[in-house]
């Protein structure tokens, strides 16, 4: 019991750090019809950013706050440079296009901040472990970031449901043309949903810094599941993006924990330490598989799109 | 070969052909210099440019000609490569078996994902090859017996009995030279057959083919098990050339590699694969002889022509514009 809500609780924690990556990757995917590939290497640059600014200011909470601004000025700037020439392509040229930014980004960071990777130092009163509840003991730092991503949830939906930026931003997503006939400069928009991408990004790249190391390939790993999770939300929608996200958490981390004692029971000890492993690590893209064959769209399509 | 003559006025014409003839015979002399020059690691460098050419090129004829957008081509490469690094462990050395193994698994692999994934259309399709390929990476990852995520050396290259011998660097160089010529004769008859020009008519209009009385799934199907035979049996040789399998080789980077390398070649020239494999592996290789960071230079020019180059190297040779591009798988 214990185990399971400890469990639990992980799961969440990665489906609120996937959920942050697929956010910004469903918007641009469904407002500019962009495959971004060079996703993870903002997550990527958001970490190094915290790591190197929280070690000059001397304070965790400052090096993270720089360290969105650094990946939001990241982004925009990519988005002018780059990015923006991209749309209206077809989704060949934006994987290969973007394919090549993650090779340059990878490159660039070994070239500022060397090969080997670094370590972001968490303050101390998160380092602790809570009671939660009776004789359940979970890290301080972990609840941390679902208390922070769930706010960051709220806020982005606040955002995009009832301001007239995200008015903006939603009628982006179902019809540019128009939206750019009614006068609102299209442009800026992109360039400013692209850098939201990229904040969150960053933000989910300085929270995971703690608890795993920096280092040239993180996002790369990271980015499937997190297009998984786009895919099986639907395209664009961020509700979409929020239920599938705490699915794919919930069920690699209850893979993880629970698959192997499971198999243990139906078949030899020996098969199942190798079943386990590969199987649990498959489980989320077989449930993209079944929901693609299935449902293409996804579980909550963006509408009229 | 009805149309001979055709193409033989073609090749008077086209500078495109004139580059293929002349890299071609660079290719069947590169051994030569290799000797001559005392430098045997020219001679590695380009097998695997024939290998990922051939595997490119497999890419591409799904890919190119079919508009199915693959982005989990790697995991044939893979299949084909752990078909021969676990028959080798087992005792099971000869070619004979090894090989053929390695294509019948990429088919029956092939036959599998492109019924469930030929269902879907554009970027969905992407993302399903996609997902399978990272399940096949997740299964090599978890042969803990094969060496798991650390891969297994194969120590001794598949056995064909008689003069054959795979450790012979020019006679292992030849091999793949010929089987590229082969897979590129192969590719260039599907293409030009009515079969060929059902799938590329798919590719363009799938309902108007349907309309007409297509069963365009199953000839999409077709094609790309076809392709999966053909991408399985370059692991085979990857696997040989290595002499080593990780599930690294299936990464989904290097699936984008193929992609890569098919689009940079050009997608619709048969030669395109090749052109890209050796100007993506010669690129990669004098950059980082030049700079201690080659993919500071080399990302940027890839994105540079999906920008602005139109068909690939290819298409700038034949000064074709818009012949670019299958546009969503």
């Amino acid at each position: 019991m214990l185990y399971l809500i400890e469990q639990l609780l992980n799961g969440i924690q990665l489906g609120m750090l996937l959920f942050l990556l697929a956010a910004g990757l469903t918007l641009i995917f469904g407002i500019m019809d962009l495959v971004n590939l060079a996703h993870g290497s903002l997550y990527m640059i958001g970490a190094y950013f915290a790591a190197t600014f929280a070690a000059w200011t001397d304070s965790f909470v400052l090096g993270a706050i720089l360290a969105i601004a650094a990946t939001l000025a990241v982004g925009m700037a990519l988005e002018v440079v780059a990015i923006r020439r991209l749309y209206g392509r077809n989704h060949l040229d934006h994987v290969l296009g973007t394919f090549g930014l993650l090779l340059f980004f990878n490159e660039l960071v070994r070239l500022i901040w060397g090969p080997a990777g670094m370590t972001l130092a968490l303050p101390e009163q998160m380092l602790s472990a809570v009671q939660i509840l009776p004789g359940i003991f979970y890290p301080v730092y972990r609840l941390v970031i679902i208390g922070v991503t769930l706010t960051v949830a709220l806020l982005l939906y606040v955002l995009v449901m009832r301001t007239r930026l995200g008015m903006l931003i939603r009628a982006g997503a179902s019809n540019r043309e128009m939206v750019g006939a009614l006068g609102i400069n299209i442009k800026l928009l992109y360039t400013l949903v692209f850098g939201l991408g990229a904040a969150l990004a960053g933000f989910a790249g300085l929270m995971q810094a703690p608890i795993l190391t920096v280092q040239i390939g993180m996002g790369e790993n990271i980015l499937i599941p997190a297009f998984v999770v786009v895919i099986i939300g639907g395209i664009g929608s961020i509700r979409g993006a929020f239920v599938a996200a705490m699915l794919v958490g919930l069920i690699d981390t209850s893979g993880r924990a629970f698959l192997p004692d499971l198999l243990r029971d139906y078949l030899s000890g020996n098969a199942a330490a190798t079943l386990a492993p590969a199987l649990s690590s498959m489980m989320i893209y077989l449930l993209m598989a079944i929901v693609l064959v299935a449902r293409p769209e996804g579980l909550f399509p963006a509408t009229s799109k | 070969m009805s149309n001979f003559p055709k193409s033989w006025r073609a090749i008077r014409l086209d500078p495109r052909v004139a580059l293929n003839a002349g890299l071609l015979v660079i290719l069947a002399l590169l051994p030569l210099y290799a000797t001559l020059t005392a430098d045997p690691f020219v001679l590695t460098l380009f097998t695997r440019v024939l290998i990922l050419a051939m595997a490119a090129l497999s890419l591409n004829l799904i890919m190119g000609f079919g508009g199915m957008v693959s982005f989990g081509h790697a995991a044939y490469l893979g299949i084909g490569g752990y078909a021969v690094g676990i028959l080798a462990k087992e005792g099971v050395g000869s070619g004979f078996v090894q090989w053929p193994v390695a294509i019948a698994a990429s088919m029956l692999y092939a036959l599998v994902v492109g019924a469930l994934s030929l269902r879907t259309r554009g970027v969905h399709f992407i993302m399903i090859t996609l997902a399978f390929a990272q399940m096949v990476y997740y299964v090599a990852m978890g042969l803990d017996r094969y060496g798991g995520d650390d891969g297994l050396t194969i120590y001794q290259r598949s056995r064909f009995g008689g003069p054959i011998d795979l450790n012979n660097k020019t006679l292992f160089y030849y091999l793949c030279f010929a089987l590229l010529l082969a897979s590129v004769y192969l590719v260039w008859r599907i293409v030009n057959s009515r079969f060929g020009l059902v799938i590329q008519g798919a590719r363009s209009n799938e309902r108007r083919m349907r309309a007409i009385g297509f069963p365009t799934f199953r000839y999409r199907l077709v094609c790309f098990v076809i392709a999966g035979a053909m991408c399985g049996l370059a692991g085979a040789l990857l696997a040989n050339q290595t002499n080593f399998i990780s599930p690294a080789m299936m990464h989904w980077t290097r699936s984008g590699d193929l992609i890569v390398i098919a689009v940079l070649g050009g997608m619709q020239a048969m030669f395109g694969p090749l052109i890209g494999a050796m100007t993506f592996l010669l690129l990669q290789e004098g950059l980082s002889r030049i700079t201690d960071y080659p993919d500071l230079i080399l990302g940027p020019v890839l994105l540079l022509v999906a920008l602005y180059v139109h068909g690939g190297i290819d298409g700038l040779i034949a000064g074709a514009r818009g012949a670019a591009g299958a546009s969503r798988g």
